[in-house]
């Protein structure tokens, strides 16, 4: 690419911060424009689950903790900040991306990093139901929680579920989780972690209802109950939906990019279309080594892709491959919970230390052939640390 | 001034988490290429405590997003870590370790340890 004099982020997020970042810092020195639907500069989301929603005081009108950058640091970006506006198309013919109100922005180089936002169900749009991703979203679940609620029924076991859950039974709510499958998170931890996991709730005094869908609510106007397929109806005061999210990719249709549940990316973030990468939640990439794509919704992922895309977008073609290896945490009724690595089905599970069935901490090894394929935690973080720079290091088995 | 420990109870390549009352954040303790550190317990990051990282020389790396921090400084070294971590001086009396609280709460201008008391 020649003669970039305009790179424009879209996605004012943890992904799309840490591009403008890789941007500055690899030398770039041309207009940098980032462009996000929230009306506010970026922030850190995983805290909305877990000590935002449980904080004592007033969170304010200000980002607080949650902000990614100061001040300072933002001069130093030099960034052109368009909050509050939406990208609603990417003409790269034209070399531009249509926002909100007809306005386009000339561009030579585009980061999407628009992230994803929550799956619904089919229910209908009384109060007392949320989703939670943006802070908006948090601070007005964190004022239904206290205004009263005694009763929450969670959609959904995943870790945003089990995390809100946590939060509401912190806070002295009466919390029931259900959960469609017949067990949560054994697509990501395997059937018996998965299993040690779905029992924190109990330990956290949440009821835990598995192999249930929902049906509908009931109310009019406000929500007072959630009704199950198995006829069975929870009272509910707040009822929170968390069944996963979809990648934001609306506004790229008929860009020519490849979507296919994200932005299809070689393995540096560099898709098809000429100064066009893609970073985060957003961003589909090609595994090395393998046929398959991947999908990250971890925040780890977001922030390091950022500067690989950012390298890449700069140099024109991929100089470097994003290959960390895959990681997330979770915060759930007082336990840390930390992951790592490339686990597949039928990889063996072997304990390191603690002991799952004493309902205290451990550590755990997932294992192919007796080769380490990853590593899972719970209230270890310095073993697991180690468990993971190993795992980092070490030779992944073929085909991961 | 806080007594930690026995410097013989904290052996190289390990570190101590300390209470050191309302006033005061949690502090951790270090014994590491020789000396002892104190910094701030909690990452300035995000909510994990740096006495469960993972020493490499005189750095620590944070538990939960593995930023690291000089513990001679208490400076980040890379991201997303973007503020420092107090330092706390440390001394040892008749092999008992002790940690003196910082007094300033100054950003981005740490006290440093005095290594020259702090070498065991």
């Amino acid at each position: 690419m020649t003669a970039v004099r305009t790179v424009t982020v879209v996605g004012a997020s943890l992904a799309g911060l840490h591009a403008a970042r890789g941007l500055r810092s690899q030398g770039y020195d041309g207009r940098l424009v980032v462009v996000g639907e929230e009306r506010h500069r970026p922030y850190d989301r995983p805290p909305l689950s877990k000590e935002f929603l449980t904080g004592d005081g007033d969170p304010g009108e200000g980002l607080g903790p949650l902000a990614l950058t100061d001040p300072e640091e933002e001069a130093e970006l030099d960034a052109e900040w368009l909050l509050g506006i939406r990208a609603e198309a990417l003409d790269t013919a034209a070399g531009e991306i249509r926002l909100t109100g007809g306005r386009a922005l000339r561009t030579d180089g585009v980061v999407i990093a628009t992230g994803a936002t929550p799956r619904t169900l089919p229910l209908p749009p009384l109060d007392g139901v949320h989703t939670l991703r943006t802070l908006d979203d948090a601070l007005r679940l964190r004022a239904e929680l206290r205004a009263g609620a005694e009763r929450a029924v969670v959609i959904g076991a995943g870790f945003i579920g089990a995390e809100v859950a946590s939060s509401c039974a912190a806070l002295g709510l009466d919390v029931t989780v259900v959960e469609a499958a017949p067990l949560p998170l054994v697509p990501q931890l395997g059937e018996e972690m998965a299993r040690v996991c779905a029992g924190l709730h109990a330990r956290g005094g949440a009821t835990l209802l598995c192999g249930t869908g929902v049906a509908g609510l009931r109310g009019a106007g406000r929500v007072t109950g959630v009704e199950l397929t198995d006829g069975r109806v929870l009272p509910a005061d707040v009822v929170v939906v968390g069944v996963g999210v979809r990648p934001v990719t609306g506004w790229l249709e008929g860009s020519g990019l490849a979507l296919d549940d994200g932005v299809r990316c070689d393995e540096g973030c560099v898709t098809a279309l000429p100064g066009v990468v893609a970073v985060g939640d957003v961003a589909r990439l090609a595994q090395p080594g393998t046929a398959r794509t991947v999908r990250a919704e971890h925040w780890t992922s977001g922030m390091l892709q950022g500067d690989v895309a950012a390298r890449n977008l700069l140099a024109g073609s991929t100089v470097e491959r994003f290959d960390a290896l895959p990681y997330f945490w979770s915060d759930q009724y007082g336990a840390r919970i930390q992951y790592a690595g490339r686990r597949a089905s039928g990889d063996t599970v072997r304990i390191l230390e603690g002991d799952p069935a004493d309902g205290g901490g451990f550590l755990a090894v997932y294992e192919r052939d007796g080769v380490p394929t990853a590593a899972l935690g719970v209230d270890r973080p310095r073993p697991f640390m180690r468990l993971r720079r190993e795992l980092a290091r070490a030779p992944q088995p073929a085909g991961r | 001034m806080i007594p930690v420990c026995r410097i013989e109870d904290l052996p190289e390549g390990e570190s101590v988490r300390i209470e050191a009352g309302d006033a005061t954040a949690p502090i951790a303790v270090f014994h590491t290429d020789g000396a002892f550190y104190a910094i701030d317990d909690t990452c300035s990051h995000q909510d994990a405590s740096l006495s469960d990282g993972w020493l490499e020389g005189c750095y620590v790396e944070c538990p939960l997003h593995a930023a690291l921090f000089d513990l001679r400084s208490g400076e980040p070294t890379c991201l997303p870590a973007r503020k420092p971590v107090r330092t706390h001086a440390v001394t040892v009396v008749d092999g008992m370790l002790y940690v003196h609280p910082a007094v300033q709460t100054v950003p981005g201008q740490p006290v440093h340890a005095a290594p020259e008391e702090a070498v065991a």
